[in-house]
């Protein structure tokens, strides 16, 4: 096992430690500085996209603002988390965002602790809740492997989708539901289909061979075997049956 | 002929010049069909020439491509005198070389005329435009064609190279563009020795070098004339850069909207392979290189450098932060060096006539020549060379000829969308980078657009923030939304919607996505709205307070009337109106009934008299 | 476009997935938009994710989903011919084929597209149809010109 080497450097003052190669904002959230951001999650990459985290690093003289989610940590640096400038970057950025997604808790909350109380921006409708964060598009392709959905035209007409926005290769897994920060993709089951609101995707489930209970979707379980190469009978029973068997 | 040696090269070249001194005297006929004359027709002119010409001309017809007084194009020169003539036709044909080329003649009409003293001028190198450039980069566009890489050697081609390869070692290069100065002519102004030092010091075993032709600025076209015109320049001051960093493989990446220097980069790869000049030891140097034309889709933001890298790797052009820089990891995360077509070009030079000598040119911190597209409101357009440090002033009215019309200098917007505008009262600014950037506006890639009293400033910084939403990759909220937001409040104001506030909202929002965005297109995009807020406030206060188009552009604020002492009733408006708001019968002045006027200007271009006003 | 023809376009790009967009640019240029189908096709031959395609194909200018008209009218917006008056010409033409940039004439003759700067910023306004560039345009011009475009063939100069 290799030696990993350590950085050490300020945040907001505090000497603080770190794994060379880490990226800032993880770090500095672990030492409990409340760090707002909206498209970092610790399962997928760093994107840099919301423009939320950002903070002052001063290095080698040179002060600059900038997203701390794929800073990599370095030993000297200076960070600081609130000053004036990303104050006042963070109030515009939460006005913004708001736009888009007026109703999440999340963005709301955040504003408000920057005494933001609302948006002097038209809401875009179309945006349906969205932010643009990409956390969709990352963990369906880093982590599920399913490319389902993608990033879709550019600038303010930029959205996310399935390719002609026909889902087919969607398994409905729901992470995407899962890591969304706004809410804005919904799933939902009704009698023996699950949908995946957003994508318009709705897939049958298999029911369990033993108690009959609809579980998962049959076009997932069969892709999964396919990935996996797992034995074809393999999601024959529910996880319940399952561990009963044992 | 594959040259093995640079003994061959010289003997090649010795025997070129040879057979053009034979030639020297004799007359000939150089045609322009460059992008900009062809969009005036140069390639009718062509085919009227082929045909009176013939096949047995003893007259030499060589075409080239881009001499940089577009707007007088078709030109055609008659060596040897270097006779210009300007906007030729294909009924001109038969004069030119009936009267000129056989009988010595001079044909009047298709002269430059001076627009102060009405002088027609014969010789190219007497006309205004020409006189004060130093055209050191650009210059040797005049004399060739661009498929013949014979032409590129005659004139010196290939000597730098033979001196980089066989006589410096890759540090003394970087250390002579070091010392000379060169900063970056794409935009950024970063001292080109320095990256390519950085690139060379980076760990790995694989660079590569590029060549950035995404050249997106509206406006500026420098480097599709370069690439056009001389590419040889440019590919050889990559093969000097590569030697230099220790990159076996090269990219150039062309915008998709520039089909011909596609073309012609690639003619030139081509010629360049046969002969030995590029691939596999080059000249028997035992260097490889490899150049791989990459052309663009589409997209503005593909100019930045780790978008284009982006692009050339198979996906879109999006970004990513620079905290690691690219000459670290670029380019399939290996050790990058980017650089700009007329930075390449520089490369040479530099080269073959030193540092020393290069480092006289310009000013303290901005050294060399610089190419510039002059364009908009000014009497002579075109692509200029002058040295760093010429003042706008002197650009403007002793290059450019001043604003046509008679019409008033209002500004001059430089470094394209994220640059700014520069008014009447800093025309004395000297062209640098740092004088530039401390007026508020940048050097940029070169484009100068001259505006006059009839341009809305408040319209200008709406149509820039609407370039940059459109062009936007999308990624990153305070650019894709910053941009938006800007535009809306810009929309609102030209429509005669703005309301007090305004100005301090676009300030507000400008701030934050200068600050926040990821990369310089969201990065600088706050500058077009910021600094016509900065010299141009009255324009919209007049806009918001008065709801008044003091330039008279915005078509919400605006009236079309028609003077009814200038009115003849010819009646030609009321035909062509699309919403037939135009009544008047024959021998009575004619009125626009503004209920139903769109304000489209139809009336206006075609009216003979120039008989209707814009309020 | 069939397999053959698409197999052509990937030997001469040496069936590189990083070379896709020069793919997709040969398929735009042979087949006059994107085909469904052989983008899923180039997807499946060069491993290239269809969702990495889709987002390249409506990413970039270049391409159109959509099949283009027969005739394709571009109008340069960039810097300088805005200062010219692009605007007006692209509002004339909006007006007469009755479509907005980047759509097609539903009689599928005529496709009005914008383009941020040719380069041939000296002879401002410009307007390209059909490939040939056209100098010093106003309105009126252009729309003489369509009409001759639509009496005869078309001639490319």
């Amino acid at each position: 096992m290799s030696e990993k080497e350590l950085v050490r450097f300020q945040i907001d003052g505090l000497e603080v430690e770190a794994e060379k190669g880490q990226m800032l904002l993880p770090v500095a959230l672990e030492y409990g500085f409340e760090i707002p951001h909206l498209c970092y999650h610790e399962a997928v990459s760093p994107y840099g996209a919301c423009r939320l985290c950002l903070v002052e690093v001063t290095t080698g003289g040179r002060t600059r603002m900038t997203t701390s989610c794929n800073y990599p940590v370095d030993n000297g640096i200076e960070v600081a988390t609130s000053t004036e400038n990303v104050l006042r970057a963070r109030r515009m950025i939460l006005e913004l965002l708001l736009a888009r997604a007026p109703h999440s808790e999340r963005i709301l909350a955040m504003a408000r602790s920057v005494g933001v109380e609302g948006t002097r921006f038209s809401i875009i409708e179309e945006a349906d809740g969205c932010i643009l964060c990409g956390l969709c598009e990352r963990v369906c392709r880093e982590v599920v492997g399913a490319n389902a959905i993608t990033f879709v035209n550019r600038g303010d007409k930029r959205e996310v989708a399935p390719p002609f926005w026909d889902p087919m290769a969607c398994i409905a897994c729901g992470a995407c539901v899962y890591i969304c920060p706004t809410d804005c993709i919904k799933m939902e089951e009704r009698g023996d289909e699950r949908t995946i609101v957003r994508w318009k995707r709705t897939l049958k489930m298999q029911p369990c061979k033993s108690c009959g209970k609809p579980f998962a979707p049959q076009f997932q379980l069969n892709w999964i075997i396919d990935q996996a190469q797992l034995p074809k009978d393999f999601f024959e029973l529910c996880p319940v049956c399952r561990k009963q068997k044992k | 002929m594959h040259l093995k040696s640079p003994d061959d090269l010289e003997r090649l070249r010795s025997q070129l010049i040879e057979e053009r001194k034979a030639q020297e005297g004799k007359k000939g006929i150089v045609l322009c069909t460059g992008t900009g004359c062809r969009g005036a027709g140069a390639l009718v002119v062509f085919d009227a020439f082929k045909k009176a010409l013939g096949n047995k001309s003893a007259t030499e017809f060589k075409t080239t491509c881009c001499h940089g007084f577009c707007e007088r194009g078709p030109i055609t020169i008659i060596e040897p005198e270097g006779i210009f003539y300007q906007r030729v036709t294909p009924e001109d044909v038969p004069r030119i070389i009936e009267e000129t080329v056989k009988g010595g003649r001079v044909i009047e009409e298709l002269l430059y005329q001076d627009p102060k003293t009405e002088e027609a001028i014969p010789a190219e190198k007497d006309i205004p435009f020409y006189k004060k450039q130093n055209r050191l980069v650009f210059g040797h566009n005049r004399l060739m064609d661009p498929t013949r890489i014979e032409d590129y050697l005659a004139v010196g081609g290939y000597q730098a190279l033979v001196k980089a390869l066989f006589s410096m070692s890759p540090e003394e290069i970087i250390a002579e563009v070091k010392r000379s100065g060169l900063r970056g002519r794409g935009g950024g102004g970063f001292l080109a020795g320095r990256k390519w030092e950085s690139c060379r010091q980076a760990p790995g075993d694989v660079r590569y070098v590029i060549c950035n032709c995404d050249e997106g600025d509206p406006g500026a076209y420098m480097d599709r004339s370069l690439m056009e015109g001389n590419p040889h320049s440019v590919l050889e001051g990559m093969i000097i850069g590569a030697y230099a960093i220790g990159a076996h493989d090269g990219y150039v990446y062309v915008r998709h909207e520039y089909p011909l220097a596609v073309e012609n980069v690639g003619v030139a790869i081509e010629q360049a392979q046969k002969m030995g000049l590029l691939g596999e030891n080059i000249l028997g140097s035992g260097f490889d290189f490899t150049v791989t034309v990459s052309k663009g889709g589409g997209a503005f933001v593909a100019g930045e450098s780790t978008a284009l890298m982006a692009s050339i790797e198979g996906y879109v052009a999006e970004p990513r932060a620079k905290h690691i820089h690219t000459v670290e990891s670029g380019l399939w995360d290996r050790p990058t060096n980017l650089n700009n077509v007329e930075t390449w070009a520089n490369v040479p030079v530099i080269i073959e006539k030193g540092a020393d000598w290069y480092s006289k040119i310009g000013t303290e911190g901005s050294k060399g020549t610089k190419i510039f597209s002059l364009v908009g409101k000014i009497n002579n357009t075109g692509l200029i060379e002058v040295p760093m440090g010429m003042t706008l002033r002197e650009i403007v009215y002793d290059i450019g000829g001043g604003i046509p019309d008679g019409k008033r200098f209002k500004a001059v917007q430089t470094g394209g969308p994220s640059g700014g505008c520069i008014p009447e009262e800093l025309l004395d600014l000297p062209v640098d980078f740092d004088a530039l950037t401390e007026a508020g506006s940048m050097m940029g890639s070169g484009g100068m657009i001259v505006m006059d009293e009839s341009t809305c400033m408040v319209d200008v910084a709406k149509y820039f923030t609407n370039f940059l939403k459109d062009e936007s990759c999308g990624k990153c909220t305070s650019c894709r939304d910053g941009t938006l937001r800007m535009y809306e409040v810009l929309d609102r104001i030209t429509k005669g919607e703005g309301k007090e506030g305004d100005i301090e909202l676009l300030e507000e929002i400008g701030w934050t996505t200068t600050e926040a965005s990821l990369c310089a297109l969201g990065g600088t995009a706050a500058n077009p709205v910021l600094s016509t807020i900065r010299y141009f406030r009255d324009e919209y206060e007049a806009h918001i307070r008065d709801k008044r188009c003091p330039a008279g552009v915005c078509p919400a604020l605006i009236t079309y009337t028609i003077d009814p002492e200038a009115c003849i009733a010819c009646g030609r408006c009321k035909k062509e109106c699309p919403t037939k708001a135009i009544t008047g019968e024959k021998k009575v002045p004619h009125e626009i009934d503004q209920a139903k006027c769109i304000k489209c200007g139809t009336c206006k271009e075609v009216c003979p008299v120039d008989a209707v006003k814009v309020e | 476009m069939t397999s053959a023809q698409l197999e052509k376009i990937l030997k001469r790009h040496d069936h590189q997935s990083s070379h896709v967009l020069a793919v997709l640019q040969d398929i735009q240029a042979t087949e006059n938009y994107l085909p469904r189908k052989t983008l899923e096709e180039v997807s499946q031959r060069l491993q290239v994710p269809f969702t990495q395609i889709y987002h390249l194909a409506t990413f970039y200018r270049t391409f159109s989903l959509t099949p283009r008209g027969r005739h394709v009218v571009t109008v340069c917006t960039g810097t300088a011919c805005h200062v010219k008056g692009a605007a007006s010409i692209l509002s004339t033409l909006e007006r007469e084929l009755k479509v907005r940039p980047g759509e097609t004439t539903a009689d599928k003759g005529y496709t009005l597209e914008t383009v941020n700067c040719l380069g041939s910023c000296a002879l401002a306004p410009l307007v390209v149809i059909d490939g040939a560039y056209h100098g010093r345009m106003l309105g009126t011009k252009v729309l003489s010109l369509l009409k001759g475009e639509k009496k005869g063939a078309s001639k490319k100069s």
